[in-house]
């Protein structure tokens, strides 16, 4: 029973220490301008303000940028969506000439780095004219081989007389994924959906280097210049990173068995 | 199936991975093959206003990068980040499995969640919150360390400890992940070996050594590989906590690639910077892979 307590007290102490930085962001981000500048660091606002987040949204413009990221993910879960369910199909269950050499490819296409081709992509971007736009941060969230792999796991599960019974019914390859395919893969449109808007709503070096447009900045592309701009204003700097982590991590609080359980079934799988 | 059945799945095949496919044409495998390419040139800002500035040069770019004192400053920054976050992230995530997964801890889940917490959430902005965690004068981390009676460290601002603080934000930030990679490794392990060593008499610490730890070792190897290659990409850490200062002390490859080529408009430099950076990523990823090959090969 001691040894009981005494794990679980260890469990909670760490619990403590890994969510005390950003318990500290959320109190400071209530301080006064210039309260949490003093030592010892007080740890309680001592007189709780809105006024950081005030002078973020009037001043500082961050409606706009909240309302950048919230499109800019929900596009790109969309897009994501559209194009990785049906490939993560067809690589699982259609039989068509050059399937296997195709998965093989993109396996291997697995092992390099996105940030590899990043100087083309902004050149090629350029080109087509996609450069500081919505389009250009959007574009690679549409090859995304990892959410195929992803689909092509979750479907192959899918048992092929399913499929069968459907074409003997009438059906055409369309119905069958729409009606009878997406229905199954239901679990795993919601983590990849998730895995997107996250990824998206937290990526920083590709909008960074795609977006020269201050207005068209998302969160952490705009937190990050703000904290150039205003390094010594600690409380103002805690309200952005509140209103640029916060949603998401709701998102993760509410969805976490999904998340942590799409995570657990790729890692055991995988 | 009859002969259009066939013919109709067929199409259907390549129509519904046609789309992804074109897209991963077109803006993933087209650039990195560009990006090779790209080492090959002098691509700079004329080139960028004319393309008929450019020239092919070789492996010049590569010859000057070895050259640069600033690109090895780099590169053994980021090995100083691989030597210092790899052990680091391994025993705080194992640490972490083992709590969550023993079963004589209450609430699991609750310290589940909290534990990943760091991991979902947004980078730059945690990058932001310990920037000012680790302020020299008003940081909570120098508080504490005041508490146990220790002298105060200027983290970001003293080249020898801004990598060791930048590994540890990046510890705090990933090791939730690495904790369910260990996490089900440990639910492999069948629970009757571990009740019969219990029944053997063995201590939970022998148990932990002899029973657990085995059974996470591939754990463990990929654990690390993936730190190693995170290790690789780290930019937003040292964009936001330090520029990349002091006196370049927080560089990294990736960074550099960023200034080469976003920041200056060497291009060309920069692409070569990227090619160095794959084979470094590569090398993590398959050396160990081939190295345990060719050790079980030798043993049996």
């Amino acid at each position: 029973m001691i040894a009981r307590r005494a794990m679980t007290a260890l469990a909670a102490l760490f619990a403590a220490i890994t969510l005390a930085p950003l318990l500290w962001m959320v109190s400071v981000s209530l301080m006064q301008p210039g309260d949490a500048g003093q030592f010892p660091p007080p740890l309680i606002p001592a007189d709780p303000t809105l006024a950081n987040y005030r002078e973020l949204f009037a001043a500082q413009g961050m409606g706009a940028f909240l309302v950048n990221s919230l499109l800019i993910s929900t596009l790109a879960t969309v897009l994501a969506l559209l194009f990785t369910l049906p490939a993560g199909y067809a690589f699982a269950k259609l039989r068509f000439p050059g399937r296997i050499a195709t998965v093989q490819t993109l396996l291997a296409l697995l092992l390099i780095p996105g940030q590899i081709g990043m100087l083309p992509l902004f050149l090629e971007l350029k080109a087509i004219g996609l450069v500081n736009s919505y389009a250009g941060v959007l574009v690679p969230w549409l090859a995304g081989i990892v959410g195929i792999f992803l689909v092509r796991q979750y479907a192959l599960s899918i048992p092929d007389e399913l499929l069968e019974a459907a074409r003997i019914d009438g059906a055409s390859e369309w119905d069958v994924f729409r009606h009878v395919v997406l229905p199954i893969l239901r679990p795993a449109i919601a983590t990849l959906a998730l895995f997107v808007f996250l990824g998206s709503w937290n990526d920083f070096m590709w909008p960074l280097i795609v977006l020269s447009d201050h207005d068209l900045y998302t969160l952490p592309v705009a937190l990050a210049s703000l904290g150039r701009e205003r390094a010594q204003d600690i409380e103002l700097m805690m309200a952005g990173s509140v209103v640029t982590t916060v949603p998401v991590l709701l998102l993760f609080l509410a969805l976490q068995r999904q998340f942590i359980g799409g995570l657990l079934a790729g890692s055991v799988k995988g | 199936m009859n002969r259009a059945g066939i013919r109709a799945e067929r199409r259907a095949g390549w129509l519904f991975s046609a789309p992804a496919l074109l897209a991963i044409a077109l803006f993933f495998v087209l650039p990195t093959i560009a990006s090779l390419v790209l080492s090959l040139t002098d691509f700079d800002i004329y080139a960028l206003a004319d393309i008929r500035n450019l020239r092919f040069v070789g492996l010049a770019n590569y010859g000057e990068l070895l050259g640069d004192p600033l690109f090895r400053t780099a590169l053994g920054n980021t090995l100083w980040f691989v030597v210092l976050g790899v052990p680091l992230v391994v025993t705080v995530s194992l640490a972490a499995a083992i709590l969550v997964n023993e079963r004589t801890v209450a609430w699991r889940p609750v310290w589940r969640v909290a534990f990943f917490a760091p991991y979902v959430a947004t980078l730059v902005a945690t990058a932001v919150v310990w920037k000012y965690l680790l302020h020299t004068r008003y940081g909570l981390v120098n508080y504490a360390l005041g508490g146990l009676g220790l002298p105060p460290v200027d983290w970001l601002g003293d080249p020898r400890w801004a990598i060791p603080a930048i590994t540890l934000f990046v510890a705090w930030k990933s090791f939730g992940y690495a904790m369910l990679i260990f996490l089900a490794a440990l639910q492999t392990v069948p629970r009757e070996l571990d009740e019969a060593a219990r029944i053997d008499g063995a201590g939970w610490w022998a148990r932990l050594r002899h029973v657990t730890l085995p059974a996470i070792v591939p754990a463990t190897g990929l654990v690390a590989i993936l730190t190693i290659i995170a290790m690789f990409q780290l930019f937003a850490e040292p964009y936001v906590m330090t520029e990349g200062g002091p006196a370049q002390s927080t560089i990294t490859v990736l960074y550099l690639m960023f200034e080469e080529g976003f920041q200056w408009w060497n291009l060309g430099t920069g692409a070569a910077v990227a090619v160095v950076l794959f084979v470094c990523i590569l090398a993590a990823a398959l050396l160990p892979a081939l190295a345990m090959r060719l050790w079980r090969a030798r043993r049996t």
